[in-house]
């Protein structure tokens, strides 16, 4: 297992995929250990019925169905699934709401989907997650990128409200590529990905939409930053390292 | 593909599908990465025998697609392993020295080197040429690559006698860095082919530079950059042409390398944003406690038909 999952780190992050389903094939017996470790590009079905995309993932599949969060129903339809409780639902239609304007405010696109169920400790579980297509030809405002593709997901465990307090476990994953193509720099390609948690106790006064969408905002940011400042930095240096800039371009002449 | 990945196979993969498969990681490994790669898989596979001949049949491709560096026996220098010096799958060619050195591709080392013959080498005309640039090459190489090498090989019309004959040079230029220990390596890769043409007394050259770097410290992110130039110069006496050869190679490398350090800078500000911002519009984090503003905003988008 250790050395699965050491390959998929060397292995390009723009092959995840293919090299997740290699590692599948030779170790079967491992399948369900690599997939609840390794998050893979996530994929996007159509709620005809809301007229609305929706994101799937392990936390809203039931056999092999997904629940849309907009009309709560399985696509393909599924019977006696799983659903979350009533009071749950109602937590779940107010966040997705809110983390779609969320989702506009920082994306100004993409797709966003939140999905809830109880877990064993009184608690709950909330996965929160964004698809953004930042190409020129996708939600890219700006025209900058020949691609570009962001995946975030945020599971947060929240535990039983104890004093009027509870504890909430943040895991963030971000996965993102992005390619330019220009004249002068040609073919400009980054991608990768990084995981963090967060853990807080806060006050349930506020909230737990309030409380969750505040962690998100934070983790999210610093991810932000750290993948731009010090991941794609490193990436920088290293350039800068094999052949250092010439501060003056040396010309030789022919001797005459 | 969510469904692919949950159904577990038939049957068993066959030897040569684990063969593939093995290889294909083995292809994959980042610059320098290749026998950590190795490792993993073994462990993986648990398959000796497919591991082994997986990397017989990929460590050529690789060691050539990466133009690896062996350090040739007695202090003679080193090799660069290519398609470019290559003279059979396991001996490959130093024209600077006029040595074929004999390689064990798997383990990654030059075994043994003999002399080359005749017909190995390039005629006195061409080496004229050759040795020239590569002269000419080795001063830049040394000015601008703290760890660079490089290698000057003739690929067509190697036995041209004189004037009267299309012939072709090509230049590599390899450098890597290797730092396992703080999770980051990288390469950088030039090939240029000079093409040198009689009639029209005109050398064409193209030019293909590969970048990557890989950090992996608690993640994993890559860069991969590659740009294709082209340009000419006039076909002179061998001296005249290296030198000239050399400035070229040596202008759009350093522009290459200025117009990288721009995407590098536009990334934060510009092309990250495309992605996802730093801040919304408003310049403040986004209002989670205000509920009212919700409702109002959703009631808003509905009347606009905004949002997805």
């Amino acid at each position: 297992m250790e050395a699965a999952l050491g390959l998929l780190r060397r292995m390009p992050p723009k092959q995840s995929e293919t090299a997740l389903s290699a590692l599948l094939s030779l170790i079967p017996q491992h399948s369900s250990d690599l997939l609840s470790q390794v998050d893979l590009p996530l994929q996007v079905l159509r709620d005809i019925e809301s007229g609305k995309d929706f994101i799937l993932c392990e936390y809203n599949r039931d056999a092999d169905s997904y629940r849309s969060p907009w009309s709560n129903k399985y696509l393909p339809p599924l019977e006696d699934a799983l659903y979350p409780s009533s009071e749950l639902r109602k937590l779940e239609v107010e966040a997705n709401d809110i983390f779609a304007i969320y989702r506009d405010q920082y994306y100004e696109g993409g797709i966003s989907s939140v999905y809830m169920w109880e877990d064993d400790n009184e608690g709950f579980v909330a996965c929160f997650l964004i698809k953004k297509d930042g190409s020129k030809s996708g939600h890219g405002r700006r025209g900058c990128l020949e691609e570009g593709a962001w995946d975030a997901i945020h599971v947060i465990q929240v535990g039983p409200e104890d004093e009027e307090m509870a504890q909430y476990c943040l895991t963030s994953t971000i996965m993102l590529s992005l390619t330019t193509d220009d004249e002068s720099s040609g073919k400009f390609g980054l991608s990768g990905s990084i995981r963090r948690q967060m853990k807080m106790e806060l006050a349930v006064a506020d909230g737990h939409l309030c409380n969750m969408g505040r962690m998100i905002e934070e983790l999210e940011g610093k991810l932000r930053n750290s993948l731009d400042q010090v991941y794609f930095g490193k990436t920088r240096e290293m350039v800068c390292t094999l052949r250092p800039p010439a501060e003056i371009v040396q010309m030789r002449l022919p001797d005459t | 593909m969510a469904d692919e990945e949950d159904e577990l196979p038939e049957t068993e993969l066959s030897y040569d599908q684990k063969k593939e498969i093995a290889k294909w990681f083995l292809l994959n490994a980042p610059a320098g990465e290749i026998n950590y790669v190795a490792k993993d898989l073994k462990a993986v596979l648990s398959d000796e025998e497919v591991y082994n001949e997986a990397a017989m049949e990929a460590f050529p491709v690789y060691n050539k697609s990466h133009m690896i560096c062996l350090e040739m026996p007695s202090r003679a220098g080193d090799v660069i392993v290519s398609s470019y010096s290559e003279v059979t799958e396991n001996e490959y060619l130093d024209p600077r020295t006029a040595q074929v050195a004999i390689v064990d591709h798997v383990k990654q080392i030059c075994t043994k080197v003999r002399p080359a013959n005749d017909e190995e080498l390039p005629s006195l005309y061409i080496e004229e040429y050759r040795y020239a640039l590569d002269a000419e090459i080795q001063r830049y190489v040394s000015e601008s690559y703290p760890k660079g090498m490089c290698a000057v090989n003739c690929v067509k019309g190697k036995d041209t006698e004189g004037p009267g004959s299309d012939f072709e040079l090509v230049v590599i230029i390899t450098a890597m860095r290797l730092s396992p220990q703080n999770f980051c390596n990288g390469s950088w890769r030039s090939v240029w082919n000079i093409d040198f043409q009689d009639e029209s007394q005109v050398l064409d050259i193209k030019g293909k530079l590969q970048v990557g770097a890989h950090y992996f410290e608690e993640g994993n992110v890559e860069l991969d950059a590659k740009k294709d130039f082209q340009d000419s110069t006039i076909f002179q006496s061998a001296d005249d042409c290296a030198i000239a050869i050399a400035n070229i190679i040596r202008h759009h490398e350093t522009e290459y390398l200025a117009s990288l350090e721009v995407a590098y800078s536009k990334l934060p500000d510009n092309t990250f944003k495309d992605l996802r911002r730093k801040l919304p519009v408003t310049r403040t984090l986004f209002p989670w406690q205000n509920t009212l503003q919700f409702s109002l905003t959703r009631e808003v988008e509905k009347e606009l038909g905004l949002g997805k």
